[in-house]
C-alpha cells in the first residue's frame, strides 16, 4: 500500500525530510547534511535514511532554495536579453533608486550583462497597437549573436506586451527554432501585468536560474524514477502551492522563496487542526527572522517583493516579512552609547563566541547561554567553564562595560532589545495592517524561535504561542501539506465603470481554464479543484493598488465598488466615495487540493516520563530554580507550569514564569502566556 | 565613550526610539499610499514627524521622507509656534510659505497640536508635494518666473481644521486656485488621515510607557544624537576646507551662481560659512533659510548615515545667516528651484569640502540634478488636458569601495520613476528610448555611474514642455583625480530643427506640436582616483559592455 508520502526541504545547512502515512498514523524524520555540490544527492541520502521504499511512496514533494540562492549569489546562467529598440537597459537602470535611503553609496550588478542585451525594431502603443512593425530577421540575427557569445538562456521582453503579446510571442518562435535548448523565457508569458522593469526582471530571474532548476529537477526526478518512484516529482512555490517539477522547469520564478512559504503553510495547517486558525508564525534561525501573517487558516500573499535590492520579482509570494535578527546576531554598543543587536550576524563560523570555533563578538545566543536558558553543554566547541568565561568576557567587554552595567544585566538587556527588534517585525505584519495581536496565537519554530516565543507574545498581547513537535522541520512538513495551485494576472487599468462584466468573465474564465488545464498536465492525484477570483483596484489619480475579491462569472461592478470602500475604509480610515475606481488588474489562483493530511498522527506516545532536571535559569528579575524538561518526554495533556525549560534536539522552548504549557491532540506545545488564562485551562 | 547617567534603562530607550520611529512611519505609509499626487504616492515627496511642543525641535521623523525635509520640517512647525498661539485640540494648520520654515510653495505643509491628557504634549506635522499650487506654469517649477506671486498661491500658517471640522472656506480658496482641484481635495484628506494615523499611535505609545519617561527619553535619545554626530565630526581632521558648487544660471540671467562654502571644522564642532556665495538672482534659484539649513543636514547624514535622526544631529552645526547671497531669500524672491536644485549644490559643496578633509570615506559628486521635466497640453483623443512631470535619476560618484551607482535618484529624494508603460497609458506621448547614457561616468580608479538618455515624441495634439534641471555647464566634479561626469544636455526638435536651451538645462514653454521631440541626457557621477588606477579587468570589462568610458589616456 504506498500511502508514505516524502517532504524534503533543502536548506543551506541540511536537508530535512518528513515522511507522513495517513492510512496508519506512521511518521518518519531525518535530518543529513546538505550536499552543495548536488543537492540530488542530499535527498536521496535523505530519502533512504527515511527507509520507506521509493516505490511505495504516493508523493515527493520537494522545497528549493536553488533558485533563490543562484540570483542572491549571483550564480546564475549567462542571460541573453532581446528586448525593444531604445530599451536595453531597462535592468541596469531599474526605477532610478539607491539601496540606502540616506548615504550616496551602493552598487549594482544587472542579471542579464549589458552585452547580452539587443534590441531590436518593434514596438506596441499602451494600447497594444503597432507602431512599428517586428523585425523578424533582426530578431534571428540577435538569437544567433547571442548564442555566438554563450548566452544558455534566453529572455524576450518588449514594451506593452502585456497590452498585446503578439510579438512577443512571434519572437519566440522564431527564437525557439533556433535556440539549442528549452531555456526561452517571454515576459508576458511569466507575468502579463504593465510596468517593464519589474516584468523584465521577473522574467530575468526566471531564465537566470532556469538551466540550473530544470537541469536539477531533471536530474532528481530521473534519479527517483531509477530507484522505482512510480510518480511524478513536486516543487514547492513561493506562493505556499506546490506544481509539477516539469511545470517548476518551465516557471522556475515560482519557486523562489519556497522555503519559507513552505514553513507559513505548515503553520497554517497546523493551526487549523489544533483550532488556532490565525496565527503569527515567526521562524528565527542563525541569522534571520520571519514573520507571516495567517488569517483563517491561509498565509497573507504579496505581489509587492524584491528579492534583493534591485530585483523585484511581481509573482504572488507567501508575504514574509524578514528582518536580520537570529540566534547570531552581534550585540554592540554604537558611538552614542545606544545597545544594538544585528543585523550583522557572526553566521555560522566563527558563529557565536559559545561555539568556540574563535568567534570573539557576543551574540543572541550568547546572551541565552549566559542566563542559563540554553544549556551551554548543547554546544560542540563548549568544554566546562573556561569557554563559559569566554562567552561572559566578549559580554563584559562589548556590552556591559560600556554600558555599566554586570554580566547578567547586559546578556538580558540583549535580549530585550533584541526582542523588542522581533516584536517590531510582528507589529509591522500585524498591528501596522490593521490586525489586532490579540486575535491570533504565535507559531514559533527555526531553532531560536521557541527561545524567545513566550516574552514576545507577552510584549505583544497574543494570549498564546504555539511551538509544533518538531519546529526544525516545519518547511519540510510545509511541503506535504501543500495544495496544488498556479496564479494568473492580466492588467486592464481602465476605469471599473467602463469594462464590460462580460470582457472580465472572459479573461477570468481564461485563467481558470487554463489553471484547470496545467491540473490535468501535471496528473497529480486531486480531491478538488478551487478557483478564485480577485482584482487590484484604484483610485483614478492614485497609484497603488488595493485588492480585493471579486464573483465570476458573474462580474459586477457595483458590488466591487462597494467592496473596495468597505475595505478602504477599514485600512487606511477614509473615504473617497466621489472618486473614479480604476480597475487595475484581474487575478485568479487556481487550487488543486491534494488529500489531507490528518496531523493527528504527530500525537506523542512516550515510553516512559522521565523526572525533570533542575538549573538556574535568569528570567528578566534574576535567577529563579528552573525544571528542565525533555519534549519527548511529554504526553498528551500533560502540563509544565512555567517557570520551565522544554528540550528537544532540534530547539530550546523556555516557558516563562506565569505562563502554563500543554501537550494538544497533535503533540504541540501549547503556551498560555498569562498565569490567569492558564489556570482557566488547567 | 563614557556612559552617561541615565533614569532609563537601556530596553526602555531602544524600545522608545524605536516606538517614536514606527509612528512617524505609519503615518508616512497612509500618507503615500492614499495620496492622489504621484509625485507623494510615487516618488514618496512627503515627510511626517513629531516635534518639541515647546521648540518646535524634531524629535523623529520617518526614515522613509523625502531627505530635504529633515530640517525644514522643524523650521515649519517653529513658524506655527511663533505666529498661531490659539490652537486647540483638533485643530490643523496649513501652509506653504517658503519663507517661513518652507521649500518651494508646492510642498504643503500640515501642522496639528497632539494633545495628551488635556496638555499641549508635542506637535505632528507633514507635508506633501502637490503637483499644483497655482502659478503661471502647471506644476510650479517655471525657469523665468522673477518673484513669488508668479510661481503660485503662497499660504500663511491657517486653520485648515478648527476643533475637528474643516473650514470648508479656507478649502474653497485654495481650490479656486489651482489646477486639477477635484484630486487635491484627495490629497488633503490623505495628509490629513496621515496625522490622524499619528495621533492615534502616538497616544499608544504614551499610554504604555507614559508621558514622563517618554519624555525622558526624548532628552536622552536627543543628547545620544548630538554625541554620537560629534563623534563623527571629531574624526575629521581639524581645518578650514573651501569648495565652490556651480549652479548653471537662475534661468533669467545667463551666469553661473557660486555656492561657495568654507567648512571649519573644530573638534567636534562644524562650521559652514556660505558667506562667500553669490548674491540673490532674478530667476528663481534662490534658496529659503530653511532649505539653506536642510541641506547641509542632510548633506551631513548622507556622509554619516549612522547617526540617528532626531534634532541633537544638528546642534554641533553652525551655520552663519548667509545675509547678502542667494542662499537667504526674502520675499519676493522667486524660489522654485531651491529643493530640487540649489539645495543639491549646496549638498555637493559639502561633499566636496569633506572630500578634502576625509577622501577615504566619501564619494565625488553625484549627478545633483533632479531633472525636472513638464509637459502640459490637451489630448485630442481623450478631449482631456494633462501635465506629465518627469524626473529623472543620474550617476551617483565613485566612492572608496567601488564604482558609482547608475541611474540613482536626486540626493535630496528618495523617490522611483514611474514606468513608461504606465507614463505612456496616461499621456499622448511616446518613449523613443530609454538608456544608460553611455561615457557619460566620470573616469576614475572607481568611475562615476551614468546618467541616462531618453527621447519622448509627442503623438497627438499641441503641447508645452518645461525645463528645470542642473549642471549643464559643467559635470559633477571627481574627487581624488578622478574625472568629472558629463553635464546635462537637453534637445528640443520643432517642425524637424534641434534647438538646445539657451540656458542648457533651463527653458520654459517650448511649443510642441505632433511628431516633435524632447531629449535629456542626464548627468554621470564624478570619477574617485585616477583613472590610471583602474584595475584592467574592469576597464576591459566595461569596454566589452560599451559603456563608453574614456580611457585612452590610460595606462
Amino acid at each position: 500500500m504506498a500511502s508514505w508520502q516524502a517532504g524534503i526541504d533543502v536548506g543551506g545547512t541540511n536537508t530535512d525530510l518528513v515522511l507522513l502515512d495517513s492510512e496508519s498514523g506512521q511518521f518518519r524524520v531525518s535530518k543529513v547534511p546538505t550536499t552543495p555540490d548536488d543537492q540530488s544527492r542530499g535527498v536521496l541520502e535523505g530519502l533512504r535514511e527515511g527507509g520507506i521504499a521509493l516505490d511505495a511512496l504516493a508523493a515527493v514533494v520537494h522545497g528549493t532554495t536553488i533558485a533563490t540562492n543562484a540570483v542572491l549569489e549571483r550564480k546564475g546562467v549567462r542571460c541573453g536579453l532581446i528586448t525593444t529598440r531604445g530599451f536595453r537597459d531597462v535592468l541596469e537602470l531599474g526605477r532610478r533608486t539607491r539601496p540606502y535611503n540616506y548615504g550616496m553609496i551602493g552598487t549594482f550588478e544587472a542579471l542579464v550583462d549589458r552585452e547580452l542585451r539587443i534590441e531590436v525594431d518593434e514596438r506596441l502603443d499602451a494600447r497594444g497597437r503597432v507602431v512599428t512593425p517586428l523585425d523578424e530577421t533582426g530578431v534571428a540575427a540577435a538569437v544567433d549573436a547571442l548564442l555566438a557569445a554563450g548566452a544558455q538562456a534566453l529572455v524576450i521582453h518588449f514594451l506593452h506586451s502585456y497590452a498585446n503579446p503578439a510579438h512577443e510571442q512571434r519572437a519566440a518562435a522564431i527564437a525557439r527554432e533556433r535556440w539549442p535548448n528549452e531555456f526561452v523565457t517571454v515576459s508576458s508569458e511569466i507575468l502579463r501585468e504593465v510596468r517593464e522593469f519589474e516584468r523584465a526582471s521577473t522574467a530575468a530571474v526566471n531564465a537566470y536560474v532556469q538551466p540550473i532548476l530544470a537541469r536539477y529537477l531533471g536530474r532528481l526526478e530521473g534519479q527517483l524514477t531509477e530507484h522505482g518512484f512510480p510518480h511524478h516529482l513536486l516543487v514547492m512555490q513561493g506562493n505556499g502551492g506546490t506544481m509539477s517539477a516539469a511545470i517548476a522547469a518551465r516557471q522556475p520564478v515560482q519557486t523562489v522563496m519556497s522555503g519559507p512559504a513552505a514553513g507559513a503553510i505548515a503553520a497554517a495547517r497546523i493551526g487549523v487542526q489544533s483550532g488556532f486558525p490565525n496565527l503569527i508564525a515567526c521562524d528565527m534561525g542563525g541569522t534571520s527572522f520571519d514573520v507571516s501573517l495567517i488569517r483563517g487558516g491561509e498565509p497573507a500573499l504579496s505581489a509587492e517583493k524584491d528579492l534583493a535590492y534591485g530585483v523585484p520579482v511581481r509573482v504572488p509570494m507567501v508575504d514574509i516579512h524578514t528582518i536580520g535578527a537570529g540566534g547570531g546576531s552581534i550585540a554592540r554598543v554604537d558611538a552614542g552609547g545606544i545597545l544594538r543587536v544585528g543585523p550583522d550576524s557572526a553566521g555560522a563560523v566563527p558563529g557565536p563566541v559559545c561555539y568556540g570555533r574563535g568567534g570573539t563578538l557576543p551574540t543572541v545566543t550568547d546572551a541565552n547561554v549566559v542566563l542559563g536558558r540554553v544549556d551551554a553543554s548543547g554546544f560542540a566547541g563548549v568544554h566546562g567553564s573556561a569557554a563559559l568565561d569566554a562567552v561572559r568576557e566578549a559580554i563584559d567587554l562589548h556590552v556591559g562595560g560600556p554600558l555599566g552595567l554586570d554580566t547578567e544585566a547586559a546578556a538580558a538587556a540583549i535580549l530585550a532589545v533584541a526582542g523588542n527588534q522581533l516584536a517590531s517585525a510582528i507589529r509591522l505584519v500585524s498591528v501596522e495592517k490593521g490586525n489586532d495581536p490579540r486575535d491570533f496565537a504565535l507559531f514559533a519554530f527555526g531553532g531560536a524561535g521557541p527561545l524567545h516565543a513566550v516574552s514576545l507574545a507577552r510584549e505583544l498581547g497574543i494570549p498564546r504561542v504555539l511551538v509544533p513537535r518538531f519546529p526544525g522541520i516545519t518547511s519540510a512538513l510545509g511541503c506535504q501539506l501543500a495544495n496544488l495551485r498556479h496564479d494568473f494576472v492580466h492588467t486592464v487599468w481602465r476605469p471599473l465603470a467602463d469594462v464590460p462584466p462580460a470582457e472580465a468573465d472572459a479573461v477570468l474564465a481564461e485563467h481558470a481554464a487554463s489553471g484547470r488545464r496545467t491540473l490535468a498536465e501535471e496528473a497529480v492525484p486531486v480531491e478538488g479543484i478551487e478557483v478564485i477570483h480577485e482584482a487590484d483596484l484604484l483610485y483614478r489619480g492614485q497609484s497603488h493598488v488595493f485588492r480585493v475579491p471579486v464573483a465570476s462569472p458573474g462580474f459586477d461592478a457595483g458590488a466591487v465598488r462597494a467592496v473596495l470602500a468597505e475595505r478602504y475604509r477599514e485600512r487606511f480610515e477614509i473615504t473617497l466615495d466621489e472618486m473614479t475606481p480604476v480597475l487595475a488588474s484581474l487575478r485568479t489562483t487556481v487550487v488543486g487540493r491534494r488529500p489531507a493530511v490528518d496531523l493527528g498522527l504527530f500525537r506523542p506516545t512516550p515510553a516512559r516520563s522521565s523526572a525533570p532536571r533542575h538549573r538556574a535559569v535568569h528570567f528578566g528579575g534574576g535567577r529563579v530554580e528552573t525544571a528542565i524538561h525533555a519534549r519527548d518526554g511529554l504526553a498528551v495533556g500533560d502540563t509544565v507550569v512555567g517557570p520551565a525549560i522544554v528540550e528537544q534536539t532540534d530547539t530550546t522552548v523556555v516557558i516563562d514564569p506565569g505562563a502554563t504549557a500543554r501537550i494538544d491532540e497533535l503533540g504541540n506545545l501549547v503556551i498560555e502566556v498569562s498565569s490567569t488564562t492558564a489556570a482557566r485551562g488547567a | 565613550m563614557s556612559s552617561t547617567a541615565s533614569p532609563l534603562d537601556p530596553v526602555t530607550l531602544a524600545v522608545i526610539e524605536n516606538g517614536l520611529k514606527q509612528v512617524c512611519s505609519e503615518m508616512d505609509l497612509v500618507h503615500e499610499k492614499t495620496s492622489f499626487s504621484p509625485v507623494i504616492s510615487e516618488a514618496y515627496d512627503r515627510s511626517n514627524g513629531i516635534y518639541h511642543r515647546d521648540t518646535g525641535k524634531m524629535i523623529a521623523q520617518g526614515e522613509l521622507g523625502l531627505p530635504i525635509f529633515l530640517g525644514v520640517m522643524q523650521f515649519a512647525t517653529q513658524a506655527v509656534i511663533e505666529r498661531r498661539k490659539d490652537l486647540e485640540p483638533g485643530d490643523i494648520i496649513i501652509q506653504n510659505d517658503p519663507y517661513l520654515g518652507g521649500t518651494h510653495l508646492m510642498d504643503v505643509k500640515m501642522v496639528m497640536p497632539f494633545f495628551y491628557q488635556g496638555r499641549l504634549w508635542c506637535y505632528l506635522s507633514n507635508t506633501g508635494h502637490w503637483p499644483d499650487t497655482g502659478g503661471m506654469v502647471p506644476g510650479g517649477f517655471n525657469a523665468t518666473a522673477t518673484e513669488i506671486v508668479q510661481e503660485g498661491l503662497r499660504l500663511p500658517p491657517v486653520k485648515l481644521v478648527r476643533r475637528g471640522a474643516i473650514v470648508q472656506d479656507v478649502v474653497d480658496i485654495i481650490l479656486n486656485n489651482i489646477r486639477v482641484p477635484e484630486e487635491r481635495i484627495g490629497d488633503i484628506r490623505a495628509q490629513i488621515g496621515a496625522l490622524r494615523t499619528g495621533e492615534k499611535r502616538l497616544t499608544a505609545l504614551l499610554d504604555r510607557y507614559g508621558a514622563d519617561t517618554v519624555d525622558a527619553a526624548i532628552v536622552e535619545l536627543e543628547q545620544r544624537s548630538e554625541q554620537q554626530m560629534r563623534a563623527c565630526i571629531a574624526a575629521v581632521p581639524d581645518g578650514t576646507y573651501s569648495f565652490t558648487a556651480w549652479v548653471d544660471s537662475d534661468g533669467v540671467v545667463d551666469e553661473p551662481l557660486a555656492v561657495a562654502l568654507d567648512m571649519r571644522i573644530e573638534g567636534s564642532e562644524a562650521t559652514f560659512d556660505f558667506s562667500r556665495s553669490s548674491p540673490p538672482c532674478r530667476g528663481p534659484m534662490n534658496s529659503v533659510w530653511a532649505t539653506t539649513r536642510s541641506a547641509v543636514y542632510v548633506a551631513m547624514k548622507h556622509i554619516f548615515r549612522e547617526v540617528p535622526i532626531n534634532a541633537g544631529c544638528f546642534a554641533p552645526l553652525h551655520i552663519p545667516v548667509p545675509e547678502g547671497t542667494f542662499l537667504y531669500a526674502q520675499y519676493p524672491r522667486p524660489v522654485a528651484g531651491c529643493a530640487a536644485e540649489v539645495a543639491q549644490r549646496i549638498m555637493e559643496a559639502v561633499f566636496g569640502a569633506m572630500g578634502q578633509a576625509i577622501p577615504e570615506r566619501m564619494f565625488a559628486a553625484p549627478a545633483g540634478t533632479s531633472g525636472n521635466l513638464g509637459i502640459g497640453g490637451h489630448d485630442p483623443e481623450t478631449h482631456g488636458n494633462y501635465i506629465m512631470y518627469f524626473f529623472s535619476g543620474g550617476g551617483y560618484g565613485g566612492w572608496w569601495e567601488t564604482d558609482g551607482l547608475t541611474n540613482g535618484c536626486s540626493s535630496v529624494g528618495i523617490s522611483k520613476t514611474q514606468p513608461v508603460e504606465i507614463l505612456e497609458q496616461h499621456y499622448p506621448l511616446l518613449f523613443e528610448e530609454y538608456a544608460l547614457r553611455e561615457g557619460s561616468g566620470g573616469a576614475g580608479r572607481h568611475r562615476g555611474g551614468f546618467g541616462i538618455s531618453y527621447r519622448i515624441r509627442l503623438l497627438r495634439g499641441e503641447a508645452k514642455a518645461s525645463f528645470l534641471m542642473d549642471h549643464g555647464r559643467y559635470g559633477p566634479p571627481g574627487l581624488m583625480g578622478g574625472a568629472d561626469g558629463a553635464p546635462n544636455e537637453i534637445a528640443i526638435s520643432q517642425h524637424g530643427n534641434v534647438v538646445q536651451p539657451p540656458h542648457r538645462s533651463k527653458g520654459a514653454d517650448y511649443v510642441l506640436t505632433p511628431g516633435d521631440w524632447v531629449q535629456v541626457r542626464t548627468p554621470g557621477g564624478g570619477g574617485y582616483g585616477p583613472p590610471s588606477a583602474r584595475d584592467p579587468a574592469m576597464v576591459e570589462r566595461d569596454r566589452r559592455r560599451g559603456y563608453g568610458v574614456d580611457v585612452a589616456d590610460d595606462a
